[in-house]
C-alpha cells in the first residue's frame, strides 16, 4: 500500500500536462475536417471531451470538461447535437471560453418563470450560490422529469432541493427563513410517504412551491402565500379543503381575512405530522388559543382543561366539540355545537348524556355574573371563605406562636428573673399551668 | 389545684381510644392521596403538577387513585358518623350532641376563645380547657363540612352522567369549583394551621404523638386540660382512663408516620402556594 500510493499520486500531475497539450494539438490538426464532417459532431467532440480526467484551470479552480459518453446518450437530449446547446462549438477550433448554456431557447416557458421566480431573480443579481437550470435538472445527463434517475423525479426532489435548504450556513448567508427544510421535511409525514412508501402522490417541494415559479411566501402570486395556502394544500386534500371552506374559518380567509388560521397555522409547514400523535394534539389546543385565549383561559378552568393541561389527551380537546375543518358556529344548525346536536356531541364521550348534561357550560367563566349568576356567587363566596379562615386563624397562630415562645423563654430563666417587673402572668399558678 | 405525681414518674392517661386513632389514621392516608393526585388538577398548568401526574401514572392513574381515596375518605366519614350513633343511641351516652365530652360548640368555647385571645396579649390567664378546645372544634367542623362539601361536588362530577338527570348541567360547573376550591382549603388549613396548633407550637414541638399512642401524660392533662382534669378527679374517674406508658415501638412508628406526613404536607403546601401566588 505504502509503496502505491505515490505512484497513484504520481501519475495524473505526470500525465495531465501531456493530455491536454495532446489534445489541443490534435484538436487544431483535425479542425478543418471536424468542420465538414458535421454530422457526427458529437463523436468528434467526445474525442476530446470524453476522455476521463480532462479538465481544464478557471479562477484557480480545477473544472471537468469531462462528458460521460453513457449518461449523455440515456438523457433526454441525447439525440441532439452539442452544437444545439453550445452553440459557440459549432465551429472548430471553438473558444477556449464558451458561453453559458442559453436553455431559454427551446425551454422558453420555464426560462420565463424561472426568471421571475425567487431563484432567478437572484440569479439575475449574480448570485453564485443560486439554483440554475443544471443544479436541478443536471447538464449532460438530464433525464425526463418522469424518469426515477431524474434529480427533478418526485422521489429525488427532496435531497435536490435539500442540497442548498438543508445546509444552516447557506441559508444564513442568504438569511432564508427555514434553514433546515429539508431535515424538517423528511422527518414530517409527506417526507415518511416519500422516503419510507415511496408514494409518488406524496407532496414534495414543488407540490407546495412549485418548480421554475417559486415565489417567496410574501409574494401575492406564491403559491405559499397566505391566502393561497389552502388551494394549494387542496390541491391533493380536496375533501378537506372542501369543508374548510365551508367552515368560519374557511369563509372568513374567503372574504380576506388576514388573520383567520390556514391550513399551515395548525399543521405547520415542513414538519407536518401525524394528528394522532398526543404531542400534536395538545399542541393545537394552544394553537387554538392564540386567538381564542379567553375561550382557552375558560377551558382550563374545567376538567377537559386541566387533563390536557396536565398532558393526556384522553378528554374533549377544542376539535372534538368544535370540529377541526369545518367548524361552524352554534347558531348554524348544522354545527356540533348546535343546540340541536349539542347533546350527540356530548355523547362522544358521555354516552348517557341527556339535555339537562348538556347544559354544562365547556367554558364557564366565573367572573361573568350575567351568564353565569350561579358560578359567580360560588366563586365570591368561596374567596371569602378562604380570606376569612386563613385571615382569622392566620392570627391567631403567629400570636398564639408569639406568646407560647415567651412563655417557654420565662420559664427556662432562673425564678426571681421571671418573677421580676411586671407580670401579668403572676396568676399562672391559678390556670393550673405549674410554675417553673 | 392538686399537683401530684409531677416529680415522680409519669403517669399516663388515655385520650384518643384504638378507633379513633385508627380512623384518623385511615383520614389521613386518604387525605394525603387526595391532595396528591387532586393537586395536580387544580394546578395543572405547573410544571410540578404535570411531573407529579406523569409519575403517578398519567390520567387513568390519577382517576383511579383519586376515586380509591375518595371511597376510602367516604368510609371513614360514615365509620365516625355510625359510631358517634353507637355512642349515643346504642350506648346513651347523649353527651356527644352537647356537654363537656361534646364536638358539638359549647357557650364556654366562645368564652375561651376570647380568653385565650386576651391570654396572647398577656391581659388575662390562660383558658381553663376542657377535653376539647375551640379550635379543635373547629379542626373537626372543618373536615366535617369539608368532607361534606368536596364529597358531594366529587360524586356529583363522579357520575355526572347520573345527576344529569335531574340536576341542570351548570351545577357541574359550580362542583368542580366548589371542590377544588375547598379542597385547597383544606389542604392549606390542615397543612399549616392544624400542623402548627397540634405539633408545631413550642409546648408540643416537633411533634405531638398523642394521635399515634393515644396517651397523654399526667403533666400534659394537667397543662393543657385543666378543666377536663378537675372534673375526673372530681368524678373520681381518673383512674379509670390510667394507661402504661406508651412503648416506645409506638412512639417511634407514630413519629415515623407523623414526620412523613408532615414533610408530604409541607411540600404540598409549598408547591399549591406558589402555583396559587404564580397564577
Amino acid at each position: 500500500m505504502d509503496r502505491k500510493d505515490p505512484s497513484n499520486l504520481a501519475r495524473p500531475i505526470f500525465i495531465r500536462p501531456f493530455l491536454l497539450s495532446a489534445v489541443f494539438i490534435v484538436a487544431v490538426f483535425l479542425s478543418p475536417v471536424f468542420a465538414q464532417a458535421q454530422g457526427s459532431s458529437k463523436e468528434i467532440c467526445l474525442s476530446c471531451h470524453g476522455i476521463q480526467g480532462l479538465e481544464k484551470v478557471r479562477k484557480g479552480k480545477p473544472v471537468s470538461l469531462y462528458v460521460e459518453r453513457e449518461k449523455l446518450s440515456q438523457s433526454v437530449h441525447g439525440p441532439l447535437e452539442c452544437a444545439s446547446c453550445h452553440r459557440d462549438a459549432s465551429q472548430l477550433p471553438h473558444p477556449s471560453e464558451l458561453k453559458a448554456v442559453q436553455c431559454s431557447a427551446c425551454h422558453a416557458g420555464a426560462s420565463q418563470a424561472y426568471s421571475q421566480s425567487v431563484h432567478g431573480k437572484a440569479h439575475a443579481k449574480g448570485d453564485g450560490d443560486v439554483a440554475f437550470c443544471s443544479d436541478c435538472h443536471g447538464s449532460h445527463n438530464i433525464l425526463p422529469a418522469k424518469h426515477p434517475d431524474s434529480k427533478v423525479y418526485p422521489l429525488n426532489l427532496p435531497r435536490t432541493c435539500g442540497t442548498c435548504h438543508g445546509d444552516p450556513e447557506l441559508a444564513k448567508r442568504h438569511r432564508i427563513p427555514v434553514a433546515n427544510a429539508y431535515q424538517l421535511y423528511m422527518d414530517s409525514i409527506h417526507g415518511r410517504a416519500l422516503t419510507r412508501s415511496g408514494l409518488l402522490v406524496a407532496a414534495n417541494c414543488s407540490s407546495c412551491h412549485g418548480s421554475h415559479e417559486i415565489k417567496p411566501k410574501a409574494d401575492p402570486e406564491s403559491k405559499v402565500y397566505r391566502t393561497r395556502i389552502p388551494s394549494t394544500c387542496g390541491a391533493c386534500h380536496a375533501g378537506v379543503v372542501a369543508e374548510y371552506f365551508d367552515g368560519v374559518h374557511g369563509r372568513a380567509v374567503k372574504e380576506g381575512s388576514s388573520v383567520a388560521p390556514v391550513c399551515v397555522d395548525c399543521h405547520t409547514t415542513h414538519e407536518i405530522r401525524r394528528v394522532e400523535t398526543p404531542a400534536w394534539k395538545l399542541e393545537i389546543i394552544k394553537e387554538c388559543g392564540t386567538c381564542h385565549r379567553e375561550s382557552l383561559r375558560t377551558y382550563r378552568d374545567t376538567f377537559h382543561g386541566q387533563v390536557t393541561a396536565l398532558g393526556f389527551t384522553r378528554v374533549a380537546r377544542c376539535s372534538d366539540c368544535h370540529g377541526s375543518h369545518r367548524i361552524l358556529p352554534a347558531s348554524d344548525a348544522r354545527s356540533s355545537i348546535s343546540r340541536a346536536n349539542l347533546v350527540s356531541t356530548c355523547q362522544k364521550c358521555h354516552p348517557k348524556a341527556n339535555p339537562n348534561f348538556a347544559r354544562f357550560s365547556p367554558h364557564a367563566d366565573p367572573n361573568d355574573k350575567e351568564r353565569n349568576p350561579g358560578l359567580y356567587y360560588a366563586a365570591r363566596f368561596m374567596h371569602i371563605l378562604l380570606i376569612g379562615v386563613f385571615l382569622f386563624f392566620g392570627l391567631h397562630t403567629s400570636l398564639w406562636l408569639f406568646r407560647s415562645t415567651l412563655e417557654v423563654w420565662r420559664r427556662r430563666k432562673p425564678p426571681e428573673q421571671a418573677e421580676g417587673g411586671p407580670d401579668p402572668d403572676g396568676e399562672e399558678g391559678k390556670d393550673g399551668t405549674p410554675k417553673p | 389545684m392538686e399537683r401530684q405525681s409531677l416529680d415522680q414518674t409519669p403517669r399516663y392517661y388515655l385520650r384518643i381510644n384504638l378507633y379513633h386513632r385508627l380512623l384518623h389514621g385511615l383520614l389521613m392516608a386518604s387525605f394525603l392521596g387526595l391532595a396528591a393526585t387532586g393537586m395536580p388538577l387544580r394546578f395543572s398548568q405547573s410544571t410540578w403538577a404535570v411531573e407529579l401526574a406523569t409519575a403517578i401514572g398519567g390520567f387513568g392513574a390519577i382517576l383511579f387513585f383519586h376515586k380509591t381515596f375518595a371511597f376510602l375518605l367516604t368510609l371513614c366519614f360514615f365509620l365516625h358518623i355510625g359510631a358517634v350513633f353507637y355512642l349515643a343511641f346504642v350506648r346513651g351516652e347523649i353527651g356527644v350532641f352537647w356537654g363537656s365530652a361534646s364536638m358539638v360548640p359549647q357557650p364556654r368555647d366562645f368564652i375561651e376563645m376570647f380568653q385565650h385571645f386576651r391570654w396572647f396579649f398577656g391581659i388575662g390567664p390562660r383558658p381553663q380547657f376542657g377535653r376539647f378546645a375551640y379550635w379543635e372544634k373547629f379542626d373537626y367542623w372543618a373536615v366535617f363540612w369539608g368532607m361534606a362539601i368536596i364529597g358531594i361536588t366529587g360524586y356529583v362530577m363522579w357520575f355526572s352522567s347520573f345527576f344529569g338527570r335531574f340536576l341542570p348541567g351548570g351545577l357541574f360547573n359550580i362542583a368542580l369549583l366548589i371542590h377544588a376550591d375547598e379542597a385547597l382549603l383544606a389542604v392549606w388549613f390542615i397543612f399549616t394551621i392544624h400542623f402548627f396548633n397540634s405539633h408545631f407550637r413550642p409546648e408540643k414541638f416537633p411533634m405531638d404523638l398523642v394521635i399515634f399512642t393515644g396517651k397523654l401524660s399526667d403533666r400534659e392533662l394537667q397543662e393543657e386540660r385543666p378543666a377536663e382534669y378537675q372534673s375526673l378527679v372530681e368524678e373520681g374517674s381518673l383512674e379509670r382512663i390510667q394507661a402504661d406508658p406508651p412503648p416506645l415501638w409506638l412512639r417511634n412508628l407514630g413519629r415515623i408516620i407523623g414526620f412523613s406526613v408532615v414533610a408530604t404536607g409541607f411540600l404540598l403546601f409549598g408547591l399549591t402556594l406558589l402555583a396559587f401566588l404564580s397564577e
